[in-house]
C-alpha cells in the first residue's frame, strides 16, 4: 500500500500523514519505553544510583556484588531448577492432556474449559490457594496423617530444601492448560493421512507419537518452548503470594530480587544489574529462537 | 478440523461399502473398551486434580473457623455460613484499613474499564495503519514493539516511573492506565495487525477511490467488520489487567491498589490470627471476575490467548 497514492508529492514526510499521527503512540512505546529505557537501564546499571539514580559510573562494580549475593545466587539456583522443571513437565503433562483429548473423545469442551480455566486466575490467587492445599497443619499432610499415616509429611512451603518445588506444584496447575491448547492446536494441525498411513503400517500408537508426530510438530514445540520460558523468567506474583521469599530467603528469584532492591532497598544499582542479568536471560532464550524462525526462513 | 476429515472418511467409507454386501457403516467400538477406560480414566483423574484447588476454595470459604481446625480440608462443610463471603467483602483488615476487598475490588474496576478501553482503541489504529496505510519504517517500530515484548518488565520499570514522575502522574490511576495501555500495546497490535491484514484489500481500495480518508475508513468500514476482534482483545485485556499485580504495586499509591494487591495484603498480613475461611472467600472473590469473563467467553478466550500466548 506504500507507494500507490502518489508518486510525484514533493514532501516524503506528509504522506501518510494520518497514519503517521495515529501511530505517535507506537512509536513511543517503541522507541522510548522498550528501546530507551532498556538502554538506561543497562547503562545505569554501571553506576552506584542509591536512593536515586545518578551518574557515578563504578564500572562492573555492581555485577560483582549481585553475584557474590548469597541471596542473588539462590534466586538463580531457585529460577534455574524451578525453569526447568517447568519447562520439562509442562511440556510433558501438557502433550500427554492433548494427547488424550485428541482421541475424538466425548465432552471435549468440558475437559478443555477445565483443564484451562486456571489460566484464566491471576498468579496471586493460584499462589494463595496452593498456600493453603499446601499448609502442614490443614492441608494435604494433614489430611494423609488423619487417615493413619502419621508420619506422613509433606510440608514444601516450610522446608527451604524443597520449597521451589511447592511453588512449582502451583505454577503447572496454572499454565499446563495453555501448553495443552497450544499442543491440541498442533495435533489437530497433522494430516489424518499420517495416522492411517501408520495404521495400515501397522505402527503402534505410542510410536507413532514419538516417532513421527512429535518430530512433525517440532514448530509447535519451539513455540510453546519460548513463551514457557519467557514466563519462567518472568515469574514473581505466585512467589510473593504463595511464600513472600520465605522460609528465610530460600525461594526468592531475581524478579523480585530487582523489585526488592528498587522499591524497598534503595540500591537502585543493584535493581538494574540485577534486571539486565534478567535481560541477558531472555536474550539468551530468544535469539536463537528467533534467528531459527525467522533467519531460517529467508534462506529456505 | 479433524472431525470434518473424519466425516469425509466416513462418508468415502460409506459410499464404498453400499457397492459391496456386508456389513455397514463404521465399525462400532464398544464403549467399555479397555482403551476407552484408559483414555477416559485419565482425563477424569486430571481434571479432578485440576478442579481440586476450586473446589477446596469453595468448600473453605463456607466453613466456621471452629470447623476449619477440626476438620480436613476436603471435606463438605458441615454448616454452611456465609460470614466469610460478607468479612471478607465489607470489613477484613490491610493495615489500619478495615473496609474489606470492596475498595480492592472498585480500584480494580476503576483501571481495567478505562485500561482497557484505552489500549484496545490505540492498539486497533495502531494494526490499521500497519496493517493498511504502511509508511516508511512502520515495521521496524513494529518489531522493535514485538521484541520488546519479551523484555522482562522488571527492566523497563525504573524508567517508566521517571518518566510518569516527570509529567506528575506517578501513583495516580491514569499512570497506571497508560501502564496497562503501553504493556498490553504488543500483542494487541499484532491482533489487529493480522486481523486486518486478513480483510480483503479490495474493500479498502473500493473506499479509498470514493475518496475516504484514514479516519473515515477506519470507523465507516473496518470498526464494523471487526467486532470479533474486538471482543477477542477486551477478553484479553480486561482478564489481564484484572490480574495484574506488579504495576498495581509499582505504580499506583496504597489508596488505589487493585484487587489482586489487596488480596495479597489481606492473606498474607502477619498481624492477627489467620482466618482461612475469610482469606478463601477473598481469593474466590478476585478470581471472580476473569473466572466469570472465562466461562462466558468460551472459544473466544481460546482463541485470545492462543495469541496472546505471545506475551508469556
Amino acid at each position: 500500500m506504500t507507494g500507490q497514492a502518489n508518486a510525484g508529492r514533493p514532501n516524503q514526510l506528509l504522506r501518510n500523514l494520518h497514519s503517521k499521527i495515529a501511530s505517535i503512540p507506537m512509536i513511543l512505546t517503541a522507541v522510548v519505553i522498550f528501546l530507551g529505557g532498556t538502554l538506561w537501564t543497562v547503562f545505569y546499571s554501571f553506576t552506584n544510583s542509591k536512593l536515586l539514580p545518578r551518574l557515578s559510573f563504578v564500572g562492573l562494580d555492581q555485577y560483582e556484588r549481585l553475584w557474590a549475593a548469597p541471596r542473588w545466587l539462590i534466586s538463580i539456583q531457585n529460577l534455574a531448577i524451578y525453569g526447568v522443571f517447568s519447562l520439562i513437565f509442562s511440556l510433558v503433562i501438557g502433550f500427554l492432556l492433548a494427547a488424550l483429548m485428541d482421541q475424538k473423545i466425548r465432552f471435549e469442551n468440558a475437559f478443555r474449559t477445565i483443564f484451562l480455566y486456571p489460566f484464566a486466575l491471576s498468579f496471586i490467587v493460584t499462589g494463595l490457594v496452593w498456600q493453603w492445599i499446601l499448609n502442614p497443619e490443614f492441608g494435604v499432610q494433614s489430611v494423609v496423617r488423619s487417615l493413619g499415616w502419621s508420619s506422613f509429611t509433606f510440608d514444601p512451603l516450610y522446608n527451604s530444601n524443597i520449597v521451589i518445588y511447592g511453588i512449582l506444584i502451583a505454577a503447572l496447575w496454572q499454565g499446563t492448560g495453555l501448553v495443552m491448547c497450544l499442543m491440541l492446536a498442533g495435533l489437530r494441525g497433522i494430516d489424518e493421512d499420517i495416522w492411517k498411513a501408520a495404521r495400515v503400517d501397522g505402527i503402534p500408537m505410542w510410536k507413532t507419537y514419538v516417532l513421527i508426530i512429535i518430530p512433525m510438530m517440532r514448530a509447535v514445540f519451539i513455540t510453546t518452548l519460548v513463551i514457557i520460558a519467557s514466563g519462567i523468567v518472568r515469574v514473581y506474583d505466585l512467589v510473593v503470594a504463595q511464600t513472600s521469599g520465605g522460609p528465610g530467603i530460600s525461594s526468592e528469584v531475581p524478579a523480585k530480587y530487582v523489585y526488592d532492591y528498587m522499591f524497598q532497598a534503595q540500591n537502585l544499582g543493584q535493581g538494574f544489574a540485577a534486571s539486565t542479568m534478567m535481560l541477558i536471560t531472555v536474550a539468551i532464550i530468544i535469539v536463537p529462537w528467533a534467528y531459527l524462525e525467522f533467519g531460517g526462513r529467508k534462506r529456505g | 478440523m479433524a472431525d470434518t476429515v473424519t466425516l469425509k472418511g466416513q462418508a468415502a467409507h460409506a459410499a464404498a461399502s453400499r457397492l459391496t454386501p456386508g456389513p455397514q457403516g463404521k465399525k462400532p467400538r464398544p464403549m467399555f473398551s479397555p482403551r476407552n477406560i484408559m483414555v477416559y480414566g485419565a482425563l477424569i483423574f486430571a481434571a479432578a486434580y485440576y478442579l481440586l484447588p476450586l473446589y477446596v476454595m469453595v468448600v473453605t470459604s463456607l466453613k466456621g473457623m471452629p470447623e476449619i481446625r477440626l476438620g480436613n480440608i476436603f471435606s463438605p462443610p458441615l454448616e454452611i455460613t456465609f460470614e466469610p463471603w460478607v468479612k471478607a467483602w465489607s470489613s477484613a483488615c490491610t493495615g489500619l484499613n478495615c473496609d474489606g476487598l470492596s475498595r480492592g475490588f472498585w480500584n480494580s474496576v476503576r483501571i481495567t474499564i478505562p485500561s482497557t478501553i484505552v489500549s484496545i482503541a490505540i492498539a486497533s489504529v495502531n494494526g490499521y495503519a500497519l496493517a493498511n496505510w504502511r509508511f516508511k519504517g512502520a515495521d521496524l517500530f513494529f518489531t522493535i514493539l514485538i521484541v520488546g515484548a519479551f523484555i522482562p518488565y522488571q527492566v523497563m520499570i525504573y524508567p517508566i516511573v521517571i518518566v510518569l514522575r516527570e509529567m506528575g502522574l506517578y501513583g495516580s490511576l491514569t499512570g497506571l492506565i497508560i501502564v496497562h495501555t503501553i504493556f498490553g500495546m504488543p500483542i494487541l497490535t499484532l491482533l489487529f495487525r493480522n486481523y486486518f491484514t486478513s480483510l480483503p484489500e479490495e474493500l479498502f481500495k473500493a473506499a479509498r477511490v470514493d475518496g475516504a480518508g484514514f479516519w473515515t475508513i477506519y470507523f465507516k468500514i473496518m470498526l464494523p467488520m471487526s467486532l470479533p476482534i474486538f471482543v477477542v482483545a477486551m477478553i484479553l485485556q480486561v482478564t489481564g489487567i484484572w490480574n495484574d499485580f506488579l504495576f498495581g504495586v509499582v505504580f499506583t499509591r496504597p489508596e488505589y491498589y487493585p484487587m489482586t494487591v489487596q488480596l495479597n495484603n489481606i492473606v498474607n498480613s502477619v498481624q492477627g490470627v489467620k482466618e482461612y475461611n475469610v482469606n478463601m472467600a477473598a481469593t474466590i472473590l478476585t478470581g471472580a471476575v476473569p473466572l466469570i469473563v472465562y466461562f462466558v467467553s468460551g472459544r473466544l478466550f481460546v482463541r485470545g490467548i492462543a495469541a496472546g500466548a505471545v506475551k508469556g
